[in-house]
């Protein structure tokens, strides 16, 4: 398995996935705390249309205009369920609901209806990415990590999402104290003097950003999963905020890396020939730690406390 | 072409498509709004997504049974089969662990749809998978259906349709107090699961025209949509049937007269149309209805506030109010109030005068929390009443001749 392919064909797919996962589930923490997980379900949605309208307008398939197309239909999507939720009053989840659908149908009727046949976008390719694809031809073996010349022909998305990540992890650490107080006593905040809804804000733009990156690379359902699974399942874990981020990532990295290497290895050494789709498998393992985790947490109860304390 | 599809006139499959897909868009309508009603519209979500292992498990099971593998009722049954685990594991996730049901939604629904690509992974590589074709449970398609599928659509649209209509009574009593139709004898969790069986039985039937990752919107656009026009349920649901209805007729329609029209999506787009024109023209809730009042606001403030300036002799700035009062004749364009100017100016102070007087009077507090500074109190109070008041206002009283 760490033989001389290990290095070209399966760690720029492993580094790329757990960054990506790592880079969803902070955030992913804030937004399960405010019950607004399901934010992230909506915005892998609607970044569908997004690319759509930006390969549209600009006839290619560039990292820029996916990246500022899928941002602008974030964008969009959450400004319409703020305007939905308000002038009809209609409760979030619906409003929510609505625009995530419409958008995701309007993405695939312009699919459907614009020649997109020279170019690699379809539907699949959007839920489930192509992590099995990023490989680092230039990369022969360990020692070309430590090569200048070949870590320049590293697939694109590492580095993109490298910096999605550290911008991710600025955010949270800067913004801790008031990210923290508002989640967990909003009314408070409110009275100290925070601005909650600039905060809210925020949170969502960050979560859009570190969706819109890691969509490109690994496809909607590790950006969905990996918003919700990891922190939920740390959530069990401890009742310390602290505590739950490190948990949360310990969880992403272990779901991305075991995923991926069942995927790729699985199938093989139960005497299949074919692999199974990367994307699929780390968002089941990740759906089987927060099992593991429903069952045996020291703190899933709703009270919070470990049991037997 | 297109009036074709429309008059039903596609023949025999694409009719019976039609009219399964607008049946279907009517029982969904109508299911949808008990479930948005009870605040648990994107459940519809993860039941949606968790139907996508089951098609594949289903599809393996029969294939390794020796039979064709994509027999619709059999797909139709995995799907069920694996939507129920979902629903029983979001409820299970809510109930028993510190979860809100949105996490646990987002975690089943991610984790059934990544667990069912993974087994359509290895679909796609056997031998009778190369044209399973299951990736069209994902968006839906019409295109190419048998006879034998298109008529269990229709029949199954129908039979949820009837199944929702028979039930819609506990249905409701359980949206709308939980509490009372509990303590009334019902059985609530019992009512509970059966909503969240017929939103399956929708859910699965739709599979096939809408495709999983749409089907929500079904459920949840429709009712949406039908609470703009009324706060009667039974209204509600009527009218979101009927949304849900022409919906599908519409969608359905619509890809059928040209090639590469993607049924779900059209369907969806269809329903979503039907939504803005709520959003946009309800007469009580809508943005066109909001807009005219606030314009009939504050047309009430300035003329008001007009009136209270020309009383007390304040110079007027406003462009607006000196607009309005120099449209209906109260003020001159020198800005020197005409007769009637003046007559409803003494007026509107004595009402402010009487209000600021029906305040201080305890007997009057309920009439007092009426007072928005633009109710003329002649509308609220009688005669008898205003004399009672004009007793206590600060001005002569009693003066000879």
């Amino acid at each position: 398995m760490f033989g001389a392919e290990f290095v070209p064909l399966s760690l720029p797919p492993l580094v790329i996935g757990s960054l990506a996962a790592v880079a969803c589930a902070l955030p992913g923490n804030f937004l399960v705390l405010r019950r607004q997980a399901l934010i992230g379900d909506a915005i892998s949605h609607v970044v569908l249309p997004g690319i759509v309208l930006a390969f549209l307008v600009t006839g290619s398939l560039g990292t820029w205009p996916m990246m500022i197309g899928a941002a602008a239909a974030a964008l969009v999507a959450v400004a319409l369920i703020e305007a939905i939720r308000r002038i009809g009053g209609i409760e979030p989840g619906a409003a929510m609901g609505v625009v995530f659908t419409t958008l995701f149908a309007a993405g695939v009727l312009l699919l459907e209806r614009s020649d997109t046949s020279s170019v690699h976008l379809d539907v699949e390719h959007a839920l489930m990415g192509s992590l099995e694809s990023l490989i680092w031809l230039d990369g022969t073996g360990w020692g070309s990590l430590f090569d200048p010349e070949a870590l320049a022909y590293l697939p694109p998305e590492l580095p993109r999402l490298a910096i999605t990540l550290t911008i991710v992890a600025l955010l949270t650490a800067i913004f801790w104290r008031p990210l923290k107080i508002s989640t967990f006593d909003p009314g408070f905040a409110q009275v100290i003097g925070l601005p909650t809804t600039l905060i809210g804000l925020g949170l969502v733009s960050t979560a859009a950003m570190a969706a819109v990156a890691a969509f490109d690379a690994v496809g909607s359902i590790i950006v969905i999963a990996m918003f919700i699974c990891p922190p939920a399942a740390a959530r069990l874990m401890t009742n310390r905020l602290e505590i739950q981020i490190l948990w949360s990532v310990l969880f992403a990295v272990l779901s991305a890396t075991t995923g991926y290497i069942l995927a790729g290895y699985g199938p093989l050494w139960l005497g299949a020939d074919n692999t199974v789709s990367a994307a699929g498998m780390i968002a089941t393992v990740a759906g089987l730690i927060l099992g593991l985790a429903a069952l045996f947490g020291p703190c899933r109860n709703r009270a919070g406390a470990p049991l037997g304390a | 072409m297109l009036l074709d599809a429309f008059t039903l006139g596609l023949g025999y499959n694409a009719t019976l498509v039609t009219l399964g897909s607008a049946l279907l868009g009517g029982a969904a309508g109508v299911c949808g709004t008990f479930l948005f009603l009870r605040k648990r519209a994107l459940v519809s979500d993860a039941i949606s997504h968790a139907t996508l292992p089951g098609v594949a498990l289903a599809f393996l099971v029969m294939v390794a049974l020796g039979g064709d593998g994509r027999n619709l009722i059999g797909l139709m049954a995995g799907s069920a089969l694996s939507a129920v685990l979902g629903l029983w594991l979001v409820q299970k996730l809510t109930r028993h662990t510190r979860l809100a049901e949105d996490a646990a939604i987002g975690a089943i629904l991610s984790v059934f749809f990544g667990f069912g690509i993974v087994l359509l992974t290895v679909i796609q590589t056997m031998e009778a998978g190369k044209q399973a074709g299951l990736e069209s449970f994902l968006l839906g398609a019409t295109a190419g259906m048998l006879k034998s599928e298109a008529l269990t659509i229709a029949i199954g649209g129908a039979m949820s349709l009837l199944a929702v209509l028979l039930l819609r009574r506990p249905m409701t009593m359980v949206a709308f107090d939980p509490e009372y139709a509990s303590a009334t004898g019902m059985n609530v969790s019992r009512i509970d699961m059966l909503t969240m069986m017929l939103v399956m039985a929708v859910t699965v039937v739709g599979l096939k025209i809408v495709g999983l990752i749409l089907i929500v919107a079904l459920l949840i656009i429709p009712p949406v949509a039908a609470r703009f026009w009324s706060d009667n349920s039974d209204t509600v649901a009527l009218l979101s049937g009927a949304i849900g209805a022409v919906a599908g007729y519409t969608g359905a329609a619509l890809s059928a007269s040209a090639p590469s029209m993607p049924t779900g999506a059209l369907i969806v787009l269809s329903a979503a149309l039907l939504f803005t024109f709520s959003l946009i023209l309800s007469p009580r809730r809508g943005l066109v209805a909001a807009a005219l009042r606030q314009l009939k606001y504050r047309d009430q403030v300035h003329m008001r506030q007009g009136l209270l300036a020309i009383a007390l002799q304040q110079p007027i700035y406003e462009r607006l109010t000196l607009n309005m009062l120099g449209k209906q004749g109260l003020l001159r364009a020198d800005g020197v109030p005409t007769d009637l100017g003046r007559a409803r100016a003494a007026k509107a102070l004595l009402d402010e005068e009487r209000w600021r007087a029906l305040r201080t009077l305890p007997q009057f507090e309920a009439a007092a929390a009426r007072y928005d500074g633009l109710t003329d109190l002649e509308q609220i109070l009688t005669p008898d009443q205003l004399t009672e008041i004009d007793a206590h206002l600060n001005r002569p009283h009693g003066v000879p001749a």
